[in-house]
């Protein structure tokens, strides 16, 4: 086993550790910190696969800004998670069983990593990488087919990024600081 | 903010400088390695997420105020959707960069064009982080001392 795979299996197994880990930890500070950890694994198994633009995204995206939001929606609600009355349903159970049963059985008829017959390697894959020093001639090809060969692509993305503020906006407010509903503060100071 | 979390705010001072230098390296080396306009706008707004969870939000809202981060995130979709109409002004498809420069032997156009979609993509990004940030955290009076 090279050095890679066995890295993979490290980075997997301490993604599956944070995964159960968030399933039962109820306090809600420690599920956004585990969840931060597992971003940042996730990043690092992408460096594995040489997808550094990826794993920039998901290390700044997801273990960056996505807990800092995680800890301001936690600022709104309560610390901890209830425990669930009664007795635990068994058919959400069954569900999630069977459609990782499904995942993981379609996964076998996935190409193996880096297959040169694979469809992401077939067809346009191909075409980029051998146009892109003819045609647009920058060094890295994923921003070759991010701002130009997919150019609508990214002007849509850029448009959800928009429209995804302009939706919290709306439902939360602008967020000017004093406009507040004053709240604990008052109560210390009393 | 009162005087406690000294530390904090020292290499919170120390921190935010380089972090918005490292989100322009990360916006304007887009084209030669890792990186690009959604990477480098999150990292902008992270800069100044972190000073506003340090030194409080208001300190922050004088230096980003939320009127002007609010024209920001418009004004990054605009940019990038103009270079758009710009290349159909002069003659091209909408988005196709090589009319925006007449060196077509060096590509000059598709540089021009990858680093003003970029700026434009960064843009929006950045503010509708900060943007988002602004929304949740607006609705709280101050960390307490306890909270940290």
């Amino acid at each position: 086993m090279d050095l890679g795979t066995s890295i993979d299996i490290v980075l997997l197994a301490f993604l599956l550790i944070c995964a159960v880990a968030i399933v039962f930890i109820r306090d809600l500070f420690s599920v956004v910190m585990v969840a931060g950890a597992y971003s940042l694994l996730s990043a690092m198994f992408f460096v594995n696969l040489d997808a550094v633009d990826v794993a920039f995204t998901e290390a700044a995206v997801g273990a960056g800004i996505s807990t800092v939001l995680m800890l301001g929606g936690l600022m709104l609600t309560s610390r901890r998670e209830k425990k669930p009355k009664g007795r635990q349903p068994i058919f959400p159970l069954l569900v999630v069983l069977s459609t990782g049963a499904a995942l993981v059985y379609a996964t076998f008829d996935m190409p193996d990593f880096g297959d040169p017959n694979s469809p992401a390697n077939s067809y346009v894959g191909i075409d980029y990488i051998e146009a892109t020093e003819k045609q647009i001639d920058v060094p890295n090809i994923v921003t070759a087919v991010l701002a130009s060969y997919r150019g609508y692509d990214t002007l849509g993305e850029t448009v959800v990024v928009f429209t995804a503020g302009l939706g919290v906006m709306v439902l939360l407010g602008i967020g000017f600081a004093g406009g507040a509903p004053a709240s604990r503060k008052e109560e210390d100071d009393a | 903010m009162s005087q406690h979390h000294l530390i904090l705010r020292i290499i919170s001072k120390i921190l935010i400088p380089p972090i918005l230098l490292y989100a322009f390296y990360v916006q304007f080396h887009g084209d030669f390695g890792p990186g690009g306009g959604f990477q480098a706008g999150v990292i902008f707004a992270v800069g100044i997420i972190l000073y506003a969870l340090v030194f409080g939000l208001e300190g922050a809202q004088k230096v980003a105020p939320p009127s002007v981060v609010q024209v920001f995130m418009a004004f990054g979709v605009l940019l990038y959707a103009g270079v758009g109409v710009a290349t159909l002004l002069l003659g091209g498809n909408f988005l196709s960069y090589d009319v925006l420069h007449p060196d077509l032997a060096h590509h000059s156009g598709q540089h021009y064009g990858i680093l003003a979609v970029e700026l434009g993509v960064g843009i929006t990004v950045a503010s509708v982080m900060i943007s988002l940030f602004y929304s949740f955290a607006g609705r709280n009076a101050e960390i307490d001392d306890e909270d940290w």
